[in-house]
C-alpha cells in the first residue's frame, strides 16, 4: 500500500523515547496515519504502547524524532493545544461531576454556550445509548456504561484523533465484545481517527484497519489484520498474533521465493521464502494448527511431515490433536469436530500434511519463539 | 410431601435457633475487639468532659459552709444591712469556720464575686474565734460590725448569697464577660478578658490552619507524584518530628528565636537588622512554632488521599483542552478536598486547645485559651470558671463542626 504525502495525517518519524537517558523504551517508531484509520499497537507487557500514546498526547516529551499532523510538528506542542481524545483504562471520569457535567466539562473550555453544550451533550449521550443517564454520577454506573461515557467524552469535542489505551481492559468478555462493536460502530459513523492499544490480539484483528506489532519497542510489522495472519514478516509476528506451529531446519536452497528445508529430525518440506531467508542458512518454518490436515484427508496438500501423536484435547467446536516431531518438538493441529476427526492411540505415528502457500520460512538465529504463548 | 417453594425456604426452628445463635457469638466477638477502645473512652474522656460540665455549673462550696446563714439570709430583701438574727447567726458561723480552719475557703469565694473582700471575711474569722458561743448567740451581731464595719454594707451579703447558690450560670457568664446585675439582668463586665482570648485563639487557630495549608498542600501533592522511593523519602522527614519529643521542638525555638538566639545572630551577621527582633515569647512565635508542630497532620492526610488520584485524571483534563491551572482548580482541587479538610479540620482543633507550645514560647501576647484554663486550674485554684471555659471551648469546636458538616458535609473527610 502507497500513502501520498499529503493523505498521511498524523506521522510519527523515527520516534525514541528513553525514561532514564540510559536505555531507549521506543527505539525508532515509524508510521504513517491516514485520516480516518483505525491503528491499533498490540505487543507484549512492557514494549513501549502506552509510551507511544502518552507521546502523542504530550504528557511524555520525545526524547527524539517528530510527531507531526497534516505535516505539522506537535513535539512542542502543549497536550491541552493537542485536540486529541483520549480513553484511559481506567475511564477517568471525574467523580465529583455528573456524566452531563463531564460531557460538558471540553466544550465548557471551548467556551461554547449553555444552550449549544446541552444539544449537544443530548446527541452524544443518544449516540452512545445513555439517553437518560446525564444526571447521574460516575459511581452509580456499570463498568461499561462509564466505558460509554468515557468514549462520548473524548468524542464530544469532535478531536480529529483519539487514543484509547486499552479501554477495555476491566470489562467481562461479553461486555468487552459488545463495546468492540460499538466503537466500530461509532468510528464507522463519525469517522475520527484511532490509535488504539490493546493486549488482546482477537479484539485487535476484529477492529482495526491496522495493527502495528510492537516489540521491545520496535515495530515488527504494521499491516491489515488478514496481511498480518496470512503474511507474518517474521517469526515474532507470527508467534505473536495468533497461534502457530514452529518447525526447525535448514535451507537447502530457494527456487522462486520458495524454499526447500531439510528438517531438523529428518525429511524435506517446501514453504514460502520471508524476507532475509538466505539459502544454506537455519530456518524454522511456520504452519498454522487449522491448516494442518492429518491423513487420511480430503483437502489439498503438497508437504508432509511423520510425527507421533500424543494427546487429543476436547475444546467443542474443535478437537486439538498434540504430536511430536522425531527431534522432540511439538506440533499442534486443530480438526473441525465433524465425522472425519480421526481417533488416536497414543504412540501411534501419522502424517501431517498442509500446502506450501500455508507455511513461511524465516532466518532463525538459534533461538526458537516461545510457542507457549 | 414438601410444601411449597415458599414453606422450603422458611427455617425450621432448629436451624433458626443455630442462626441466631452464630449471630450472636459474632457481636460478641465484635464487641471484645472494640471493648478496650470504648473502656478508653469512656474512662478519659467520656467521664472527664462529664464532670467538667458538672462543675461548670456546680459549686457547693460555700452552701455547705454556712448553711444556717444562707437560709436565714433568703429573707433578707437585698437592700441595706440584713437582719439581726442574720447576722448573729453569721458570727456564729464564722466561729465555728475560724476553729475549722475552713474561712480561708469562704473568704475566696466570696472574694470571687466581691474582689478585696477575702481579708475582711478572714480578720472577722480570726477576731470571732476566741468568744465564749453564750456571748456570741446574744451579741453575735453587733461583734460582727466590730470585727468589720464591712459587715454593715449591703455588697458582701449579696456576694455571700450569690456564693451560696449551689447550682450556677455565674461561671459561664464570667466565662463570656458578663456578669448579673442586682435586678437580674445581664451586662458586659468592665474588662474584657475570656471572649478576646476566645477570638485570639480562634484567629491563631485559623491561621496555623492556613500555613499548614500553604506549606503542606504543594509537599503533600509533589510527594503523591513522585517514585515511591522519593515519596518515602520525604516522609521520613514529614514525620521526623514525631520521633522527636514535643517538649523537644518546642524548646529548639526557644534557642532560635530568643534575642541572641540562632535567628538573630543570623540576621544580625548578614547584616540585614542591627538590632535583634523580640521575635520569642509572642503571638508570632506560638503561631510559627505550631505551623511546624502540626504540618505532619495537614500533610499525612493530603498525601494519603493525593496518592490515590490517579494521573489519568488531570490528563483527561489536560486532553480535553483544559488548561492546567484551571483542570487543576476544577478537577484536581475537588478531588483532594476530602485530606484537605480532614488536614485543616484536625490542624484547627488540635490548635484550638493546645497548650504547651504557647505557655512555652507564647509569653503573655502568644497565650490560648487552654493556657487560661490551666491557670485557673493550677493558679487561682477556681476549677469551676475553668470547666466553664473548658465548656466552652468544647461547645464551640462542636458548633464549628456541625457548620462545617453543614456547608461541606463530614462525610467528605478522610483520613487515610
Ligand atoms: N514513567 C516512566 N518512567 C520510567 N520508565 C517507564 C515509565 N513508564 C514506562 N516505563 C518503562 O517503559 C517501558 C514501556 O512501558 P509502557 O507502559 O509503554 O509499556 P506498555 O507496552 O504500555 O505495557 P503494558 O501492555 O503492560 O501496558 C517499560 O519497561 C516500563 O517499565
Ligand atoms: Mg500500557
Amino acid at each position: 500500500m502507497t500513502r501520498s504525502e499529503d493523505a498521511v495525517f498524523l506521522k510519527l518519524d523515527d520516534v525514541k523515547k528513553s525514561y532514564d537517558q540510559k536505555s531507549l523504551v521506543v527505539k525508532g517508531f515509524d508510521i504513517a496515519v491516514e485520516q480516518g484509520e483505525f491503528i491499533t499497537l498490540l505487543g507484549p507487557s512492557g514494549s513501549g504502547k502506552t509510551t507511544v500514546l502518552m507521546m502523542l498526547a504530550g504528557f511524555e516529551s520525545v526524547t527524539s524524532g517528530t510527531i507531526s499532523i497534516r505535516g505539522k510538528s506537535i513535539n512542542k506542542t502543549a497536550p491541552y493545544k493537542r485536540n486529541i481524545g483520549m480513553v484511559f483504562q481506567n475511564y477517568a471520569l471525574f467523580p465529583h461531576m455528573t456524566v452531563a457535567e463531564n460531557l460538558a466539562y471540553p466544550l465548557s473550555v471551548r467556551g461554547m454556550s449553555k444552550a449549544d453544550q446541552k444539544a449537544r451533550i443530548a446527541e452524544y449521550l443518544k449516540l452512545v445509548e445513555l439517553d437518560d443517564f446525564g444526571h447521574r454520577y460516575p459511581g452509580q454506573l456499570s463498568g461499561g456504561q462509564m466505558q460509554r461515557v468515557a468514549l462520548a467524552r473524548a468524542m464530544i469535542f469532535e478531536p480529529t484523533l483519539i487514543l484509547m489505551d486499552e479501554p477495555l481492559g476491566a470489562l467481562d468478555k461479553k461486555l468487552r465484545e459488545q463495546m468492540q462493536y460499538e466503537i466500530t460502530r461509532l468510528h464507522e459513523k463519525l469517522g475520527f481517527t484511532v490509535i488504539y492499544v490493546t493486549h488482546d490480539q482477537a479484539e485487535a484483528l476484529s477492529m482495526s484497519d491496522r495493527i502495528a506489532v510492537f516489540n521491545d519497542g520496535v515495530v515488527q510489522q504494521c499491516a491489515p489484520p488478514a496481511e498480518l495472519y496470512e503474511r507474518p514478516v517474521n517469526a515474532f509476528v507470527a508467534e505473536f498474533i495468533g497461534e502457530n506451529n514452529f518447525v526447525e531446519g535448514h535451507v537447502e536452497r530457494i527456487e522462486g521465493g520458495r524454499a526447500v528445508v531439510s528438517v531438523k529430525g529428518g525429511g524435506q518440506i517446501v514453504a514460502e521464502a520471508a524476507q532475509g531467508l538466505e539459502a544454506s542458512g537455519r530456518c524454522i518454518v511456520s504452519i498454522r494448527p487449522e491448516k494442518l490436515f492429518i491423513h487420511p484427508t480430503s483437502h489439498d496438500h503438497d508437504n508432509e511431515i511423520e510425527a507421533t501423536f500424543v494427546a487429543r484435547i476436547y475444546v467443542g467446536d474443535f478437537i486439538r490433536y498434540y504430536f511430536r516431531l522425531s527431534d522432540g518438538s511439538e506440533i499442534v493441529v486443530k480438526v473441525l469436530n465433524d465425522l472425519s476427526a480421526p481417533e488416536f492411540g497414543e504412540g501411534d505415528q501419522g502424517r501431517l500434511q498442509w500446502l506450501i502457500s500455508d507455511s513461511i520460512a524465516f532466518p532463525h538465529d538459534g533461538e526458537m519463539p516461545d510457542t507457549t504463548g | 410431601m414438601a410444601g411449597s417453594a415458599r414453606d422450603q425456604r422458611r427455617l425450621a426452628p432448629e436451624d433458626a435457633r443455630n442462626a441466631a445463635r452464630e449471630i450472636r457469638a459474632q457481636r460478641v466477638r465484635a464487641f471484645l475487639f472494640v471493648t478496650p477502645l470504648l473502656v478508653f473512652i469512656g474512662f478519659a474522656f467520656v467521664a472527664p468532659i462529664a464532670s467538667m460540665l458538672f462543675r461548670s455549673a456546680y459549686n457547693p462550696t460555700v452552701a455547705e459552709l454556712v448553711p444556717a446563714s444562707l437560709e436565714a439570709l433568703a429573707e433578707w430583701d437585698g437592700e441595706g444591712q440584713p437582719s439581726e438574727a442574720v447576722l448573729t447567726q453569721f458570727a456564729v458561723d464564722m466561729k465555728r469556720l475560724a476553729n475549722d480552719r475552713t474561712s480561708g475557703q469562704l473568704a475566696e469565694e466570696i472574694n470571687r464575686n466581691l474582689p478585696g473582700t477575702s481579708s475582711v471575711v478572714k480578720s472577722t474569722a480570726r477576731n470571732l474565734r476566741r468568744v465564749e458561743d453564750a456571748e456570741l448567740a446574744s451579741n453575735g451581731a453587733a461583734l460582727l460590725l466590730e470585727a468589720n464595719d464591712a459587715w454593715g454594707e449591703p455588697g458582701i451579703w449579696r456576694a455571700l448569697r450569690k456564693a451560696g447558690k449551689t447550682y450556677t450560670t455565674g461561671y459561664y457568664l464570667t466565662a463570656l464577660d458578663l456578669e448579673m446585675t442586682r435586678d437580674g439582668s445581664i451586662q458586659q463586665r468592665d474588662t474584657q478578658i475570656y471572649l478576646k482570648l476566645y477570638g485570639k485563639t480562634l484567629w491563631m487557630a485559623l491561621i496555623i490552619t492556613l500555613l499548614t495549608l500553604v506549606l503542606g498542600y504543594p509537599l503533600a501533592f509533589h510527594m503523591a507524584h513522585s517514585s515511591t522511593s522519593r515519596a518515602n523519602f520525604l516522609m521520613v522527614f514529614v514525620l521526623l518530628p514525631f520521633w522527636t519529643s514535643l517538649l523537644v521542638r518546642t524548646t529548639s525555638w526557644i534557642a532560635l528565636l530568643q534575642t541572641n538566639g540562632v535567628v538573630n545572630s543570623a540576621l544580625i551577621a548578614l547584616g540585614l537588622t542591627r538590632q535583634p527582633h523580640e521575635m520569642l515569647y509572642t503571638q508570632f512565635s506560638t503561631v510559627i512554632a505550631m505551623t511546624h508542630i502540626l504540618l505532619p497532620f495537614m500533610v499525612l492526610p493530603l498525601y494519603s488521599v493525593m496518592r490515590g488520584i490517579d494521573p489519568s485524571f488531570m490528563r483527561a483534563a489536560l486532553s480535553m483542552g483544559s488548561r492546567p491551572i484551571p483542570a487543576f482548580l476544577r478537577i484536581y482541587l475537588p478531588m483532594s478536598l476530602p485530606g484537605l479538610s480532614a488536614g485543616a479540620l484536625l490542624v484547627f482543633i488540635i490548635s484550638v486547645g493546645y497548650y504547651i507550645t504557647p505557655a512555652l514560647v507564647g509569653g503573655t501576647d502568644g497565650q490560648m485559651i487552654s493556657n487560661i484554663i490551666a491557670f485557673h486550674m493550677q493558679q487561682s485554684n477556681n476549677w469551676e470558671l475553668a470547666a466553664a471555659l473548658g465548656s466552652l471551648l468544647l461547645f464551640l469546636i462542636v458548633a464549628l463542626y456541625w457548620l462545617y458538616d453543614r456547608f461541606i458535609g463530614a462525610g467528605n473527610i478522610k483520613l487515610g
